[in-house]
């Protein structure tokens, strides 16, 4: 019998009274996301999580091009902790992957250099006049998604089946290198066995594709992507992952970090302008979802609230395989009734 | 350059599977002792040629081991066959021979 590796790499996800921060980028390229996640959890799940508007950067991407310095980013999380402590929770839930690696990174920090932990209390005093606690709990939203996989299961109104086959959709599954890959003990799954989103894909129908470049980077990195020059190296990264997962034929990429959502989906176009290359047979690309979209769209919520109309590659062709019900004309319909201004070839990455 | 502003940068790694080894391979009939090569560099180090020209033994026999023969001949004829870098060699390579075959084989001029 196949041995399940990612049973050994379990971790403790708090089961309610969640407090929520928000990314920097999600809400500008997927802006329905986070919303999502807090529909699920206080509708669907019913639990309680807070969503404080004081809340700010967590300074990953700055900490990660070395532009901000460590003390500016342990003060920084030391505020947001404070945030938590005054709202009377003690889980912390980062949306953003770099987030949750951050968070951590200065939570273990703290307590193999507890000197520094009191720098922050005190640079936190200085600047601010707050205090802060150390979560009880750091999981990462996917965490609590793939905790209560099986209580959604049973509110779906969809599965991860292609409606005209009848077949599992084949789902190309990626992890962001910060939720486990440099605390491997703090992901579900460890950083070689990640199971976090491939055990939601499992539980709703769908089949998990093992791709030789599974594990490899979106092509994110911060340093490689920040300057103009280093983008061939980061774009190089992601056409290597589509070259690997072309013959698999997957039917959408689901992804629970920021940066890969954004580089997966937006550098197929760049990889389709520059080579007039695509990586699925029709030449429309390959759609790639948040797991929290990919929730969402299971229970049935409206894929333009979801905002997968500001997707680079278009979904309509991955909802009719599911058999998601859509009304075409509002697909650039804003909340407030007045019609967006709408991309002039959105159907085709081919150029 | 095109609009982006930068290219796709191409792979470094080398798909054995795909490569054209079978120059490489006709290199490793013809000077055994190239298998003692632990690449320490030792060789571009002391090459005359290398301070005043593109050439570098070291990358040139890399390239060569990998398949990699574009551009390579053009850059061999900057060697004069002084044979420092035979002298340097810690593993005792016969890096003139080398050179040489490569220059034979690049250009498909064997004495047979």
């Amino acid at each position: 019998m196949q041995k399940r590796y990612w049973n050994e790499y379990q971790k403790d996800i708090a089961d309610d009274r969640y407090f929520y921060e928000r990314s920097c980028i999600r809400q500008t390229f997927f802006p329905g996301s986070e919303a999502a996640f807090l529909k699920i959890l206080r509708e669907e799940l019913g639990k309680d999580i807070c969503d404080n508007p004081h809340q700010h950067t967590c300074t990953g991407i700055g900490y990660h091009s070395d532009v901000v310095p460590l003390e500016t980013t342990m003060t920084i999380v030391a505020r947001l902790f404070s945030l938590m402590k005054e709202c009377g929770y003690e889980n912390y839930v980062p949306s953003c992957v770099t987030s949750f690696g951050i968070f951590t990174e200065m939570t273990v920090k703290w307590e193999h250099n507890p000197e520094l932990k009191e720098k922050a209390r005190q640079y936190l005093w200085d600047a601010c006049k707050r205090e802060f606690e150390v979560p009880a709990n750091i999981a990462h939203p996917s965490d609590i998604i793939y905790k209560f996989r099986f209580d959604l299961k049973p509110r779906m109104k969809y599965q991860l089946v292609n409606r005209f086959t009848g077949k599992p959709l084949r789902v190309v599954e990626h992890i962001g290198c910060h939720y486990a890959k440099i605390f491997p003990e703090r992901g579900i799954g460890n950083a070689e066995f990640p199971y976090v989103l491939a055990g939601m894909i499992e539980a709703w129908g769908g089949e998990v594709v093992d791709y030789p470049e599974r594990r490899h980077c979106c092509g994110f990195g911060f340093r490689q992507y920040l300057v103009q020059e280093n983008r061939g190296y980061s774009i190089a990264n992601t056409k290597k992952k589509f070259q690997s997962m072309e013959p698999y034929e997957p039917d959408f990429i689901v992804t629970n970090c920021p940066g890969c959502s954004m580089f997966m989906d937006k550098w197929q176009y760049t990889i389709a302008e520059m080579e007039h290359k695509t990586f699925d047979k029709e030449g429309y690309g390959i759609p790639v979802l948040t797991y929290e979209e990919m929730t969402g769209l299971l229970l049935g919520y409206d894929p333009w609230t979801l905002g997968l109309q500001i997707h680079q590659v278009q979904c309509e062709r991955l909802l009719d395989k599911i058999g998601i019900r859509y009304n075409p004309d509002e697909k650039y319909k804003g909340i407030s009734g007045r019609i967006l201004p709408r991309p002039l070839k959105p159907e085709c990455l081919r150029v | 350059m095109n609009k982006f502003g930068f290219s796709i940068a191409h792979t470094r790694s080398t798909d054995l599977d795909t490569a054209n080894l079978g120059k490489a391979e006709e290199l490793l009939q013809r000077v055994p002792s190239y298998k003692l090569c632990i690449g320490c560099g030792g060789c571009t180090a002391a090459c005359t040629a290398g301070l005043f020209t593109d050439f570098n033994i070291r990358r040139i026999h890399t390239q060569f081991a990998r398949g990699q023969y574009k551009g390579l001949d053009r850059r061999l004829q900057s060697c004069m066959l002084c044979g420092k870098c035979l002298l340097v060699c810690p593993r005792g390579v016969n890096t003139r021979a080398l050179i040489v075959e490569m220059r034979r084989l690049l250009n498909n001029t064997d004495p047979a």
